[in-house]
């Protein structure tokens, strides 16, 4: 099998399991839509792990495919194709082997559903979708990519859609999402302004083409090139990976069936905007104003978002702004030019948080789809594996020495502290506030769940709906189908930082794909410090994070272990931020008001006053009865009276000869 | 080819239409069927149109020319190019799709019914190929007839306030055409539109010329603001009268400014884009607004549709913008091929959608969104169908809806950084007015009792739902096809529009 059929496989296996389950649900039945999904998507794991494994051991190249083209105009080529180097590869094996996962776990979790294989045609979708945004060698497939996912997202968020809230929350994903595409698509016109190209080989290797390049949006108000590209392409960015102001719609997206909200809400698709980045780097590269843009908004994400995760009663809303706030960390490390670290935390996160969510959702299974903590507590006996997976989750969150999270999210903050860029010491104290942060809400999480006592009840005559709290029977250990993906998640979640680190960041794996310009290189400059895996670890207990950590630790544990009363306490003493807090900033009550209703009645003013009002009222149907009136008003004189004609018929007389007269 | 490939592909459904009305009140079953064979035999007809049209030229193939008024120097002149094919293919294709759309649906006054729309595709696909003046104008008004008995005999309560809205309007419009046609005439001695592409003209002439074209084409695709007959005559259609309509009338209005504004008065169509640009900028984001608050489907889509009209005409009409930024500028080809790629998109998906409508509307006798909710739960295929060709209309990559906006703004960036910022605000604006209908029609928790007894799709609308699906997706996952077809005419006219033609 040669390389270029084994890269179309790669996505294509995945599309046809998708077909497959999707339009002949009925042939295959339940376990046929199972199957046929995971064989397509585990070979598809498997062969990019092939592809992964002659890249590192036998030196295969960068490869540069073009599949077909889409369309040829105006001598600008648009294709399909694939452009696979180190950092293509990396992602192929993180999304299908994550992917592969979630297949399983589905098995378990979706049992009971009567859309059993639509989810399974819809996850296979949305695997096929984020292989060709990953594998894209060009803006346009990029773009395909970006938008397909986000359509199997739509799709997916509403999967239930007989709930109101359900389908409201995948509108709004939608639409959100669509803000920041909007961005995107401006910033690939002007990319096509500037390079006449959509390749990026073509695009990347004329990037300093740009340098110099002016571009006035406002008469008169020049700006760089390529700080209007990249803008405009971090817009993008903010809307598929949920940055602030554009985070909106990824709370609510926990809508959705659990297993999604692991593989698209936090570990694929919404690092779809990390990954765009770290692609377009030689671009990024020249704009020093759009990473200082970069980096305030990924920090502002980073630690307010992290704020409201406090708050949160949902464990998955919980875990759905420890996303955000993680997606900030990586923001943060693409705007001080440290790409490879964004990545490698990109990498570790994709594992720990799709094995926190699985873990929440064996947990929501466990008790009968209840989400809200307040009524866990105490489920460590009656759940072991699923308890000590998300402690291992949990302590690789919050960076723990030596887990996987420990080691990228060291060194982003390390990054950030040796970044030159404007505003970076903001940034600096933003990110290490935020590990205290993450320490605290992670581990109340545990707090709630797992430990103490029940705060539910077991009444086996509740009835098949029960009251909140309520449950039918106590809750048990999850099937395997559940728990192995739990444990293989586990697995990567604890030592995969260890031992990738060196080569990820430090042995140029990812040269070939990010191109840094020397005066930003702080990854190099922390190269220089470092001394194996090891050394990091145990430096570590010297510094500020780590304490920061083993403070929320001991805060989490002070409150939700011994003093619960502290918590209404500390939101008694502390209303405002509380509100604020539990608001979530107000940006959902703001954006209703100012956006939403704001073009409903622009909708409702233009239709009814202009539309109808003005254009048809006035000018269609009024020249209609100024017609009608006119005729009328002639029709009077046509009385039928031999006198009135007589009586014109001498007036007219009277003028033709006065005319005459004076004429002659 | 020796035949007449073009004077069958016209005279075929109109005789047919003609034979189909001479069937009779009484054999109903038999006028369908005849219609259907005959629909089937014009789309095969334009099949092989397609595999033996060259698209390496720019020249006029299939040409037919025969003297009709000698006196007059009218001929009967026909001939296609890229502009043209593309759109009688759309043509073609949708002839036995609205036929089978009303196998069962119209029961009254079938074979009138069969024989209108037979006629109508007749006209269509003449006034397409159509290389004389007078010719073309005797097709485009012809074809008001049927579309009028069409809206007037099958239509809703409020028909006939619509259709004479519509015909006063298409008319009034298409009256300063006929001047222009006749002034043209007086001054070169030729009603040849290719002779009159190469005739010199002074530049308030070509102004005077521009505006008469104008009048006729923005009201028929429409532009804002003489679209408001189209909502109206949407609304109280037929499905097959919607559906014809919005899939291939609204294209004469891009297909006149190709073929006549432009490439006639080039150096006015110059003067004047700003004028045209801002109007379709404002159909494309003022008329996003007005969609989102629809109550009625019909409604809803029509509306739709004029915004996606917009692109077709900013895509026309940016190409004199990028022409200044030098001689090697790219974007005016993207624009022109993203205008006539738009247009065929939008038939599909605009017609895709009006038959959507026409399925839940025969079932349900109601438009009104209100009146629906969940509509997944009793019709899964439907809702498979609806999704996705309300994501097709929302522009989404992978459908035929995203090719067009796609090339029309890149290609709108090259001209100005503002045009192609309004121009996409329609990502947002499209994709708000189609899925906040498919919330509330499509998702949801069974509505009322009414949504609770609907039947799924049947076979006969599965399929006529189906083709177009997997035209949309074609289009979607290769547009190079299509686009190939033109390349060689959209040169030929960009060239052509870059030489001033004063006198």
């Amino acid at each position: 099998m040669s390389l270029t059929t084994t890269l179309i496989l790669i996505p294509l296996l995945p599309l046809l399991a998708a077909i497959v389950a999707g339009l002949l649900h009925k042939q295959v039945g339940r376990a046929g839509a199972h199957w046929v999904t995971i064989l397509g998507v585990g070979a598809s794991c498997v062969l990019s792990l092939w592809v992964l494994y002659q890249q590192m051991y036998e030196g295969l190249g960068t490869q540069d495919i073009t599949i077909y083209n889409w369309m040829i105009s105006d001598g600008i080529r648009f294709q399909v194709g694939f452009l696979v180097d180190h950092l293509t590869s990396l992602m192929m094996v993180v999304v299908t082997s994550v992917s592969l996962m979630v297949h399983i776990y589905t098995i378990g979790y979706m049992a009971e559903d009567p859309g059993y294989q639509r989810f399974f045609s819809y996850i296979a979708l949305f695997t096929f979708s984020m292989l060709m945004l990953v594998m894209a060698n060009n803006f346009m497939q990029l773009f395909f990519g970006w938008e397909a996912v986000g359509l199997v997202s739509y799709l997916l968020i509403g999967f239930w859609f007989k709930r109101e809230s359900a389908i409201f929350a995948n509108l709004k994903a939608f639409l959100v999402n669509r803000v920041g595409d909007f961005g995107f698509l401006l910033g690939i016109a002007a990319v096509v302004y500037a390079f006449g190209s959509l390749d990026y080989a073509d695009v990347f290797g004329r990037a300093g083409e740009l340098e110099g390049k002016t571009f006035s949006i406002i008469p008169g108000l020049d700006w760089q090139l390529a700080t209007v590209i990249c803008i405009c392409l971090f817009i993008g960015a903010m809307g598929k990976s949920a940055q602030a102001p554009l985070h909106v719609w990824l709370p609510d997206s926990m809508e959705g069936p659990t297993p999604i909200s692991a593989l698209i809400h936090a570990a694929t698709m919404v690092t779809a905007g990390i990954f765009m980045v770290a692609r377009m780097s030689p671009l990024f590269e020249l704009s020093d104003m759009a990473l200082t843009f970069v980096m305030l908004i990924g920090v502002f994400t980073a630690l307010a978002m992290g704020l409201i995760g406090i708050v949160q009663n949902d464990i998955k809303r919980v875990i759905a702004y420890s996303t955000l706030s993680q997606l900030g960390y990586m923001t943060v490390a693409l705007g001080v030019s440290a790409y490879s670290a964004a990545i490698f935390h990109l990498m570790t996160h994709a594992f720990f948080k799709a094995l926190l969510f699985l873990g929440a959702g064996s947990v929501i299974i466990a008790l009968h789809h209840q989400q809200d903590m307040r009524y866990m507590g105490g489920l460590r006996k009656h759940m072991p594996i699923t308890w000590l997976t998300a402690w291992l989750g949990t302590l690789a969150l919050v960076g723990f020495p030596f887990f996987s999270g420990f080691f990228s999210k060291d060194a982003i903050i390390e990054a950030v502290a040796l970044s030159n860029r404007t505003g970076s010491e903001i940034a600096y104290w933003g990110v290490v506030l935020g590990v205290l942060v993450t320490s605290f809400y992670s581990f109340r999480l545990l707090y709630l769940a797992f430990h103490g006592s029940p705060r539910y009840t077991v009444d086996a005559g509740a009835g098949h709906h029960p009251p909140d709290g309520v449950l039918q029977h106590e809750p048990h250990e999850s099937p395997a189908v559940v728990t192995v993906p739990l444990i293989l998640l586990a697995i990567p979640s604890v030592i995969i930082g260890y031992f990738t680190i060196e080569p990820v960041l430090f042995g140029g794996w990812l040269s070939d794909a990010i191109h840094v310009a020397p005066q930003n290189d702080v990854v190099a400059e922390l190269g220089t410090h470092f001394h194996g895996p090891m050394a990091m670890g145990t430096h570590a207990l010297v510094t500020v994070p780590f304490w920061l950590m083993v403070a929320g630790f001991v805060i989490a544990t002070l409150v939700y272990r011994f003093r619960p009363a502290l918590a209404d306490y500390a939101a008694m003493k502390l209303p405002v931020l509380h509100r604020l807090l539990e608001n979530k900033y107000y940006f959902d009550e703001f954006y209703q008001s100012a956006f939403v209703r704001r073009s409903i009645q622009l909708g409702n003013g233009l239709w009814k006053k202009a539309d109808a009002g003005f254009i048809d009222g006035w000018l269609v149907n009024g020249s209609a009865r100024l017609m009608g009136n006119l005729a009328a008003r002639i029709r009077e004189w046509q009385s039928g009276y031999l006198y009135h004609y007589a009586f014109a018929m001498i007036l007219g007389l009277i003028g033709m000869l006065t005319i005459w007269v004076i004429r002659s | 080819m020796s035949w007449p490939i073009l004077s069958v592909l016209t005279w075929l459904p109109i005789l047919g239409g003609v034979a189909v009305m001479a069937l009779g009140e009484q054999r109903a079953s038999l006028a369908r069927m005849a219609s259907l064979v005959i629909s089937v035999a014009a789309l095969a007809v334009a099949v092989l149109l397609y595999m033996g049209f060259d698209s390496s030229t720019a020249a006029m193939q299939f040409e037919e020319l025969n003297p009709w008024i000698a006196t007059f120097n009218i001929n009967y002149h026909l001939g296609v190019d890229g502009f043209s094919v593309p759109l009688i293919l759309l043509t073609a294709f949708f002839g036995p799709l609205v036929v089978l759309a009303a196998w069962e649906v119209i029961q009254k006054n079938v074979h009138q019914y069969m024989a209108a729309f037979l006629v109508m595709e007749g006209l269509m696909v003449g006034m397409f190929c159509a290389l004389d003046g007078l010719l073309f104008y005797v097709f485009f008004e012809a074809m008001l007839i049927p579309m009028f008995l069409v809206i007037g005999m099958w239509g809703g309560p409020n028909r006939v306030y619509a259709t004479i809205k519509f015909f006063l309007y298409t008319f009034l419009g298409s009256v300063f055409m006929l001047i222009g046609l006749i002034y043209l005439y007086n001054v070169s001695g030729t009603w040849s539109i290719l002779e009159w592409h190469e005739f010199p003209l002074g530049m308030s002439v070509q102004k005077w010329l521009f505006l008469g074209f104008f009048a006729a084409f923005a009201v028929k695709i429409p532009m804002w603001p003489v679209h408001t007959w189209l909502p109206d005559a949407h609304v109280e259609a037929p499905t097959g009268g919607s559906v014809i309509l919005a899939a291939i009338m609204l294209k004469i209005g891009g297909y006149g400014f190709i073929r006549f504004s432009l490439p006639i008065t080039p150096d006015a169509a110059a003067a004047l884009d700003g004028f045209v640009i801002a109007l379709s900028l404002v159909a494309v984001v003022y008329i996003g607004f007005v969609a989102l608050v629809q109550q009625d489907m019909k409604k809803l889509i029509a509306y739709s549709s004029i915004s996606h009209m917009g692109f077709v005409t900013l895509g026309l009409f940016i190409a004199f913008g990028i022409f200044q930024n030098g001689d090697n500028a790219t974007g005016a080809a993207m624009g022109v091929e993203g205008a006539m790629v738009q247009m065929i998109s939008h038939g599909f998906v605009s017609g895709a959608l009006f038959l959507c409508v026409g399925v839940l509307y025969d079932r349900l006798h109601s438009r009104q969104i209100a009146d629906y909710g969940g509509v997944a739960n009793t019709m899964p295929w439907f809702a498979t169908f609806a999704v996705l060709f309300f994501m097709a209309n929302s522009g989404l990559p992978g459908t035929s809806g995203f090719v067009g906006e796609f090339m029309v703004i890149l290609a709108a960036f090259q001209a100005n950084f503002w045009y192609a910022f309004l121009a996409g605000l329609t990502l947002i604006l499209g994709a708000a007015y189609s899925l906040w209908l498919v919330k509330r029609v499509i998702f949801g928790d069974i509505g009322n009792d009414n949504v609770a007894k609907l039947k799924d799709i049947n076979g006969r609308e599965a399929f006529v739902l189906g083709v177009i699906a997997v035209m949309v997706l074609l289009v979607g996952l290769w547009p190079q096809p299509l686009v190939e077809m033109m390349h060689a005419s959209v040169e030929q006219l960009l060239a052509h529009i870059q030489q001033s033609k004063l006198l």
